[in-house]
């Protein structure tokens, strides 16, 4: 039950997007087009799974035993740098066309700061191996699903008589704002 | 002559012309999470400043050092190093306001203003420049933090830096100090800065005068 409270809580009631302000550049600059908005929420959703089990092991493994958590900071940005570069790689080997499909955003995913977000928030709650697996998936979809609603939108909004001066930047932050106001109808549900 | 007049542009064009989050749209997580008041936007501008000046410093020293190959590796573990002792720093000395920011602290090394002004500036000018670079950029980031800052602790809580400033009569809007406020108030701040740039109305008033 616990871990469905996770799963729940990091997807759709604390939002990492919505309310928490994380990956809002991939957010702004990546939901003009359904299509890439699910490539690119399933790239972060599978950088998140990994970098969930890796800083975990790093933290509990090398950080605390030898007492070196000042460390924290730079050896998580290293690792999730590495990583993603050791997925690219991995992903261009074994299977082309979701290479070509995820492509240009997997290096972007880099300083997604929903995935540092991520590693430091389960390190923050102290959350367990299986927890932090469960949260990682949680923060992913949950990702995808603001991702993909916010494509959705701005599809819609091509569309729209956008007053001349809210154009482009200006519209997809009340967009967005319209949309945090809707997940906060969530918030009483936990 | 020339020289000192590229130098006050190098400085003055990260306030306005292209400021880091109005203009480019850089860091625009912390800019939204941590302005719910005026303290804490100003606390994570001063954050981020520190951070981008000092590592400023070291890239554009070291910058015929790095290999071109592993320099954003090399950019990266620089910010880091730099986001530990502002993290630490404010945890010993302003443990409330290092409380409040929580993980938005070592957040700022993935903020991509820094990294962006390293891999665009510093990387390629030397140190004096890079740091008025640096500097202008900060002011401008601080500024709109600020300003976001104080709009929303008005009409979210009444207050200004924490001093309450309108009385009894005034119900505080909840939604600005919540996340949609943030969303709302940000997108209306680069609407207005798109009417104040517009070209077309800059010849209208000229017209008009």
């Amino acid at each position: 039950m616990s871990y469905f409270l996770i799963f729940f809580s990091a997807a759709i009631v604390n939002n990492f997007v919505l309310s928490y302000f994380l990956g809002i550049c991939p957010f702004v600059g990546v939901s003009k087009r359904v299509s890439s908005a699910v490539s690119m929420g399933m790239a972060v959703t599978f950088v998140m799974l990994i970098t969930a089990v890796v800083t975990w092991l790093i933290y509990h493994l090398i950080l605390i035993p030898f007492d070196v958590v000042i460390l924290q900071y730079v050896s998580f940005i290293l690792v999730i740098a590495s990583l993603v570069q050791l997925v690219e790689m991995f992903i261009r080997k074994v299977s082309k066309p979701l290479y070509d499909t995820l492509g240009i955003f997997l290096p972007l995913i880099t300083t997604n700061c929903a995935i540092l977000g991520l590693a430091l928030f389960s390190v923050l709650r102290d959350y367990s191996f299986l927890e932090s697996v469960v949260f990682g998936l949680g923060a992913g979809a949950g990702f995808t699903l603001a991702l993909v609603m916010m494509a959705g939108i701005r599809e819609e909004l091509e569309l729209a008589p956008v007053p001349k001066y809210f154009q482009g930047a200006a519209i997809t932050m009340i967009v967005a704002g319209g949309l945090a106001l809707a997940f906060m109808g969530f918030a009483g549900m936990i | 002559m020339s020289s000192t007049l590229s130098l006050k542009t190098e400085f003055i064009k990260g306030i306005w012309k292209e400021n880091p989050v109005m203009a480019s749209l850089l860091g625009l997580c912390p800019t939204l999470a941590v302005t719910n008041a005026a303290n804490n936007g100003l606390a994570m501008g001063l954050a981020t400043t520190f951070v981008l000046l000092s590592s400023s410093l070291m890239i554009s020293a070291l910058r015929n050092f790095i290999p071109h190959q592993v320099r954003i590796a090399g950019y990266i573990v620089i910010i880091a190093t730099f986001v530990t002792v502002a993290d630490r720093f404010l945890a010993a000395y302003f443990p409330t306001i290092s409380a409040s920011l929580g993980p938005y602290i070592p957040l700022i090394v993935v903020n991509c203003l820094i990294l962006g002004r390293q891999e665009a500036f510093s990387s390629r000018n030397g140190i004096g420049r890079s740091l008025l670079d640096s500097l202008g950029m900060g002011i401008g980031f601080i500024l709109v933090l600020v300003v976001l800052g104080i709009i929303r602790e008005i009409l979210g809580s009444g207050s200004i830096f924490g001093v309450a400033i309108l009385g009894d009569w005034f119900t505080p809007w909840m939604v600005m100090i919540l996340p949609p406020g943030a969303f709302l108030t940000l997108g209306i701040l680069i609407a207005l800065a798109n009417w104040y740039n517009d070209p077309s109305r800059s010849k209208e008033r000229r017209a008009a005068s």
